[in-house]
């Protein structure tokens, strides 16, 4: 009667499921987590809850038909997602972009990184109990939202972009609301800081909490955020400048401590360089056409092997097309930055108190959706 | 010891900037619009559901019945047919229905259309309690409107 019956009450451990269905996960999300009383022992990410073959569906889908999955699978920076796909397909079929349509993509994509990370702001903070500073970052927000609904006519899952170009021109009123908006959120951020960053629970509830090793964040491939608090100066924007970027003057934050608070401070900063690089695109528009003189009506790329990667709002994300010269793709890979940066938490949370491990899951912005395609 | 009341001090005074902050807030005007009481314009190029363009002589939809709405729709959401009549050029459109409950609102069927036959109406109080609901008659719908 030995063994089963017998362990050592100090190596009794339990296991506690978190998810699918909790407030923390931001979606269904679930983590097995083995307990050792408040302590984690082991965490093991459960995915698959929201799986919807996006991959498979755009083997099915004609090229352009595949366009709205783009917004449904990180709905927080849709186009994103919509830029990594038209520019993978634009470079397997060869389509020119004309140069409006590409500032264009540049200034919708920033506010909606801006708009993604007021959204991870309020909800991370939410996570540790703050629940005001929530309703100020959805009011910065609605404002992108109202913006962008204006130009592409939804003000979520956008599908804004077409192979060759973009689908409307923006306007007078558009250029003005968002100069007007940069300004109001550059007056807002002093007050994001006052209230938030300079805090001391907050200080406290993310200093030195989920610490993330270079080393650590380089075997598990995380980009992003993640990756740039960790001291891994990566962003695919300048290092592989895919569209207009390379024309713009902004910056990458990094920071070398590794904690929760340091990928705080990478969104944070990025918010400033957002704003940055969408004046910059404003003052520079040029005039001309949105999408090609000859129109794209049939995408037909040629045989081959293509990948385009785009920095999302979380990270690097990629698509690989093998197309075999049809209507629609032999294989469509999506690579999305949230499924390394989620696979890190198992390792990093060993040993961690169970409120300091979700202050680092919230740290990670994730967006289950995504995870799972 | 001395630096930790100098944090008991400094976190102390952070929370009450805080408090401060939240306090301006609490006095300024209300940002939230009252929905139900209230009603939201939609802008221009809000995309709601689907709707038939009437011929402005006629009154009859536009539609020429070519299919390529049906085609392009990556849902299969669109299902219509048309019939030949004397004397009438072309193809006449005698059903078109739109089942909502799996349209993404994409708008592939407005782009693919060449004669402008469909446009996205500025509906967005949709909700019902039936699945029936949401299978929308557009020939019905447009002869309701006109």
């Amino acid at each position: 009667m030995n063994g089963l019956f017998q362990q050592d009450v100090n190596q009794e451990t339990f296991i506690l499921n978190l998810g699918p269905q909790h407030p923390a996960t931001h979606g269904v999300l679930r983590v097995k987590l083995e307990m050792d009383g408040e302590y984690i022992v082991d965490a093991e990410p459960v995915l698959g809850y929201i799986h919807r073959m996006h991959e498979k569906m755009g083997e099915n889908r004609t090229w352009a038909q595949f366009l709205p999955n783009c917004g449904r699978m990180d709905y927080l920076s849709a186009l994103s997602y919509n830029h990594g796909y038209v520019a993978a397909v634009e470079r397997a079929a060869g389509i020119e972009v004309p140069e409006r349509a590409e500032y264009l993509r540049v200034i919708t994509v920033e506010l909606n990184r801006i708009s993604s990370h007021l959204l991870w702001f309020g909800a991370f903070v939410l996570d540790l109990g703050g629940f005001t500073p929530l309703l100020y970052a959805f009011d910065d927000r609605e404002q992108i939202l109202d913006l962008l609904e204006s130009v592409t006519g939804s003000r979520l899952t956008y599908c804004y972009f077409r192979f060759g170009g973009v689908y409307n021109d923006i306007d007078d009123s558009f250029i003005t609301g968002t100069r007007e908006f940069i300004k109001r959120l550059r007056k807002r951020m002093p007050m994001y800081d006052a209230l938030v960053t300079k805090n001391i629970i907050l200080i406290k509830r993310l200093k030195d909490i989920g610490p993330i090793s270079k080393d650590m964040a380089r075997r598990y491939g995380a980009t992003g955020p993640v990756a740039r608090g960790s001291g891994i100066d990566f962003d695919v924007r300048k290092h592989e400048p895919y569209s207009v970027y390379s024309e713009f003057d902004f910056d990458i934050p990094v920071y070398e401590e590794g904690d929760s608070m340091a990928r705080y401070m990478v969104r944070m900063d990025e918010i400033e360089q957002s704003m940055r690089i969408i004046e910059q695109a404003l003052d520079k528009l040029p005039e001309g056409e949105i999408q090609p003189k000859k129109a794209v009506k049939l995408v037909k790329p040629e045989k081959g092997d293509y990948y385009h990667a785009v920095e999302a709002a979380r990270g690097s994300f990629g698509v690989r097309i093998v197309s075999d010269g049809t209507n629609s793709a032999y294989r469509l890979k999506l690579r999305s930055p949230t499924y390394s940066n989620l696979s890190l938490f198992g390792e990093a949370s060993r040993g961690m108190l169970l409120p300091d491990a979700l202050a680092l899951m919230g740290s990670l912005d994730l967006v289950i959706p995504e995870i799972d395609r | 010891m001395s630096g930790y009341f100098k944090e008991l001090i400094s976190g102390t005074k952070s929370l009450f900037i805080g408090l401060g902050i939240t306090g301006k807030y609490f006095f300024e005007p209300v940002v939230t619009m009252q929905y139900p009481m209230e009603h939201v314009e939609m802008t221009p190029r809000f995309r709601g559901h689907i709707e038939l363009i009437p011929d402005e002589e006629t009154g009859e939809p536009k539609c020429v019945v070519c299919g390529m709405c049906q085609k392009g729709c990556p849902s299969k959401c669109i299902s219509l047919e048309g019939e030949k009549r004397e004397g009438v050029k072309g193809k006449v459109l005698t059903k078109y229905i739109l089942n909502f409950t799996t349209c993404s609102l994409c708008g592939q069927c407005v782009e693919s259309c060449k004669f402008g036959a469909i446009r996205f109406s500025k509906d967005y109080n949709l909700a019902g309690p039936r699945k029936e609901d949401f299978i929308f008659d557009l020939i019905k719908r447009l002869k309701e409107k006109s």
